[in-house]
């Protein structure tokens, strides 16, 4: 086929000469491997220094807002998945959370468990990927490849529960839809049990790395006030001396009943940084030893629910669906047409393992959500970008961008 | 007769819903019920005019005239102790009576409570902006922007963010199209070929599971593959793929079963 010709202006290998004085303007991305996705950074440089820095965004924009607007709710599920892939049960989380509290369901405690189960692995794979990912662009190419490795028996354990390995939509509106499967106990703990060992073997790889500590200490400061202002949350909040965790300080499910810690630091570096994602591993280990017995507990007691009772808005049990005509007739109609929550709005946050996740639903009593916006904590660790990068070097924009732990799948939304 | 579809609000709308059903409420509290918002709403009556405030899902929400956003969110700031912006976005309602909704959705850590500041404002009507209080405003704005063509005044960078910046259209307004949107089909091939090359190129296939269900020709051609648009005579050469030793591609050698290893064992 002839070729077409086209209007595309030609340029000099993303570097501009059109200048009298010495700024350099270097593009860097939107494919470029380490920037985590598709993430564009116009950089202003005096010779290696970067004087202005202004990240381009929107790559990987899908609408999903707008898609919100024309699903159900049970529709949009699965398309929170595609938001932060690296944890996608989070995403989940902070939906099901949401229209729970505007249409007030309470969940029945073993499936609130399951849920904190799923949470803290989610939690344990976004780390544990932030840190392979991290380590590699660092050069710690072993770190990454052992890191794999842990995230791997993660995500089996996952993908025995829901059969995905990363998009599980493992949680529902009211609930989760199955109990664990046999092996799932039997597995966290084996995992569970070598991941201290695992922890420390990255720890000694990493703490005392003559490469490490110079890419990362002293490197990317944010000073509390510029984290705060920026609406920075999660580790890179904890890390700036802050010591909030939704978690913690506003609890839902059952994180007042489970003891942990939150490990904050004020040295405001992208080591600080990494130690407290390290920390936040062991932290969420701790949970996941708890919540074992929590289920177990729930089993000797013969709490068998996992779904709320409330005819209105979830769908009854499988039996009785296919046993009573009631049941199968509301059943229908939640699938067909959805389930419409009363008028009004809420703004739910949760802690997902990039910083606060928040769903803001404004419902106007139909089967679709009026406006639903998201709130995804990447978006603004990327806008930080542009008053952090300016007095960093060029290797510096790397190890940067690989602390503040965004995913664009959040950012573009 | 065509079905009359309302240009105003071009979403999706159930099918069906009962002529007698009225929509229940999530209920609302007083802002007295609750100490810590009750002191909060007191400092900033003092100061500016609330419209409205209740407390609804744990969180209060407080209504103000648009001109007071931001002497508003620097009390909250610097007296109240609402040290972050958590979000900042609008709600369309233009269908409705033509404004907007804002709501800004504030977080105190010291007193782990959450308010959302909201007030109208008319279609083509801008927002302060509040960027010099927040830098977290900065984007928000933007994305603000680029979703419903809200301007701020004041921001110091009022462009797109999400969308490239010569898109046409505001996407969450309730009157951009979710099919059809001749601008949005052809952006890409516009811009890059020009409109002439249109017929030659043909619309973008954004619904990428999409298969042509009535061609049975351009499919599974495995070898005698043909380029999009062209006729199929059926007497098209093959193409053969060239090993590297007769001069082809680089390392797709051919086969010698003699010093090649042969795996039998499937399960390995």
């Amino acid at each position: 086929m002839a070729q077409i010709k086209n209007r595309l202006t030609p340029f000099f290998e993303n570097i501009t000469f059109d200048r009298d004085d010495n700024e350099l303007i270097l593009n860097f991305g939107p494919q470029h491997p380490s920037a985590h996705g598709q993430l564009r950074l116009m950089l202003h440089l005096q010779q290696e220094m970067i004087v202005k820095a202004h990240p381009d965004i929107g790559y990987l924009h899908r609408g999903m807002e707008k898609m919100a607007e024309n699903m159900i709710y049970n529709e949009f599920m699965p398309t929170t998945d595609r938001m932060d892939y690296i944890a996608s049960s989070s995403n989940n989380y902070g939906f099901a959370l949401a229209v729970e509290k505007l249409i007030g369901l309470e969940v029945p405690r073993r499936a609130k468990v399951i849920r904190m189960m799923l949470l803290e692995i989610n939690r344990l794979m976004s780390h544990l990927f932030w840190l392979a990912t991290t380590a590699l662009d660092i050069g710690a190419m072993t770190v990454f490849l052992f890191a794999f490795r842990e995230r791997e028996y993660l995500m089996d354990i996952i993908e025995g529960y829901c059969g995905a390995r990363l998009t599980h939509a493992a949680i529902r509106i009211g609930g989760v839809p199955l109990d664990i499967q046999d092996t799932f106990i039997a597995q966290l703990k084996d995992f569970l049990d070598k991941l201290p060992q695992n922890i420390k073997d990255y720890e000694d790889l990493l703490d005392t790395n003559r490469i490490w500590l110079m890419r990362m200490e002293e490197v990317g400061v944010i000073p509390t006030d510029m984290a705060l202002s920026w609406g920075c949350t999660g580790p890179m909040l904890r890390a700036s001396g802050v010591a909030w965790d939704i978690r913690k300080e506003e609890p839902y499910e059952l994180y007042d009943e489970v003891e942990f810690n939150v490990p904050y630091s004020d040295k405001c570096d992208n080591f600080a940084r990494y130690r407290i994602y390290m920390e936040e591993m062991r932290e969420s280990a701790k949970i996941l030893y708890q919540t074992i017995d929590m289920y177990n507990e729930c089993v000797e007691k013969g709490e068998t629910e996992l779904m709320a009772h409330a005819p209105k808005y979830v769908s009854a049990p499988k039996l009785d669906i296919m046993t009573q005509n009631y049941s199968l007739m509301q059943h229908f109609v939640l699938v067909t047409q959805g389930m419409r929550p009363p008028v009004g709005e809420v703004y739910v946050a949760t802690e997902s393992p990039k910083g606060e996740l928040g769903y803001y639903i404004n419902s106007q009593g139909g089967p679709y959500p009026y406006r639903l916006k998201l709130r995804a904590p990447s978006f603004w660790h990327t806008g930080i970008l542009t008053d952090l990068l300016p007095g960093h070097y060029i290797p510096d924009v790397v190890s940067i961008i690989g602390t503040t732990n965004i995913v664009f799948g959040e950012v573009d939304r | 007769m065509r079905a009359y579809i309302p240009k105003d609000d071009v979403q999706a709308k159930a099918y069906y819903t009962d002529r007698y059903y009225v929509a229940p409420q999530v209920p609302k509290s007083e802002v007295e019920t609750d100490e810590v918002f009750a002191s909060d709403l007191e400092a900033i009556k003092a100061k500016f005019e609330v419209k409205e405030a209740f407390i609804q899902v744990e969180q209060m929400v407080v209504y103000i005239n648009a001109h007071d956003i931001y002497g508003v969110l620097e009390l909250m700031r610097d007296e109240l102790e609402y040290t972050q912006l958590s979000e900042l976005s609008a709600i369309d309602w233009l269908a409705k009576d033509n404004t907007f909704e804002i709501f800004y959705q504030m977080l105190s850590m010291k007193k782990r409570k959450r308010i959302r500041i909201k007030y109208f404002i008319q279609n083509g009507q801008a927002v302060d902006s509040v960027e010099k209080l927040f830098r977290s405003a900065d984007w928000s704005e933007r994305e603000m922007y680029d979703m419903f063509g809200i301007e701020a005044n004041g921001h110091p960078f009022m462009k797109r963010i999400l969308m490239p910046y010569d898109w046409q259209g505001h996407p969450l307004l309730k009157t951009y199209p979710l099919q059809g949107d001749e601008f949005a089909s052809w952006y890409e091939v516009d811009k890059i070929y020009g409109k002439e090359a249109r017929e030659e190129i043909g619309p973008e296939i954004r619904d990428t599971a999409r298969v042509d269900r009535y061609d049975s020709q351009r499919f599974a051609r495995l070898g005698f593959e043909v380029p999009k648009g062209t006729e199929i005579t059926g007497e098209e050469e093959r193409n053969v793929d060239s090993y590297q030793e007769e001069e082809g591609v680089f390392l797709i050698k051919k086969l010698n079963k003699e010093t090649s290893k042969i795996i039998d064992d499937p399960q390995r």
